[in-house]
């Protein structure tokens, strides 16, 4: 099973990297570009087949490791 | 004054760090590879600056999971005094021994130069040869240096006196909360800091502003 892991800031956390795209696009000449945020894109490819134990364990992975629950936020996508 | 530096891949001030303890305290350090199960007996164990594991997923994030850093996780909780600067900052912090994050710092570049320091705390291991309200000199060299909490624990930090360190006004250079440098645990045995007082100690630095730092551990 390959879990799809989106990681990205909380509400309220300064992303300069975000700032800096936003930016760049508009020296680009992409005029309408209101806000850009930045975030990581995980696929872990798990042995577990049955759907809830592999969500259980991808969780706990993201709350140890993957994601900094004290500024991120984590989706998991199970495929 | 027995100490020990944590060495993870990628750290690269361990040898600055060790050199300013044995000058300041007279013992050398232990050097303790990441992989050890078990920290040898020491007062003080030291996480040094660098990039461990190049940064990759979060600055501290790879080395905070290290084997070593789970006896000093078990210690500390006990009382073992803990001093994190710089990438050391990030580790602790990511490893849960102080609260907060380290983050990329608010424009963007890495920053390579000399701050000034206000001693917030004087009554902490690493700060009580000072006055309280002293400033000193102090490099820094980092680029995710940009200190953030939630609101509730920045009270909680500058209510219980727990901002050991506070950039000077107009030379915060990462755009850390509050112009916070260097914070301390509630038990008052966990230091972190972004600056490198290891690197201010003896003439050929040009200022010896971080000595009393390093002999406050004599009286710790």
């Amino acid at each position: 099973m390959k879990a799809k892991i989106k990681v990205t800031l909380k509400k309220g956390v300064l992303d300069p990297q975000g700032k800096a795209i936003e930016g760049a696009l508009s020296h680009l000449g992409f005029a309408g570009v209101e806000h850009v945020r930045q975030g990581k894109y995980f696929e872990i490819d798990v042995a577990e087949s049955d759907r809830s134990k592999a969500m259980t364990e991808v969780k706990a992975m993201c709350e140890k490791l993957i994601a900094n629950t004290v500024i991120e936020n984590y989706d998991i996508e199970l495929a | 004054m027995k100490s020990a530096v944590v060495v993870f891949p990628g750290i690269n001030r361990e040898t600055d760090m060790m050199r300013a303890l044995e000058a300041t305290t007279g013992n050398k350090p232990v050097s303790v590879w990441h992989t050890d199960a078990v920290l040898p007996k020491v007062d003080l164990v030291v996480v040094p600056g660098g990039f461990s594991y190049g940064d990759y997923l979060r600055c501290g994030a790879i080395a905070a999971r290290s084997p070593i850093m789970k006896d000093i996780r078990a210690k500390a909780q006990k009382g073992l005094k803990v001093l994190g600067v710089c990438n050391g900052f990030q580790i602790v912090a990511e490893a849960g021994l102080l609260p907060g994050a380290l983050v990329r710092n608010a424009h963007l570049h890495f920053v390579c130069r000399e701050v000034k320091l206000a001693v917030e705390n004087n009554s902490t291991f690493f700060t009580n040869r000072l006055k309280k309200g002293a400033v000193i000199s102090c490099p820094v060299a980092h680029g995710e240096g940009n200190y953030i909490c939630d609101e509730e624990t920045l009270k909680a930090l500058e209510g219980e006196g727990r901002v050991v360190f506070r950039y000077t006004q107009g030379t915060n250079p990462n755009g850390a909360m509050n112009d916070i440098a260097g914070i301390v645990n509630k038990a008052g045995n966990v230091i972190g800091m972004m600056p490198h007082p290891e690197n201010m100690i003896e003439p050929l630095h040009g200022k010896t502003d971080c000595r009393p730092l390093f002999e406050s551990l004599l009286a710790a």
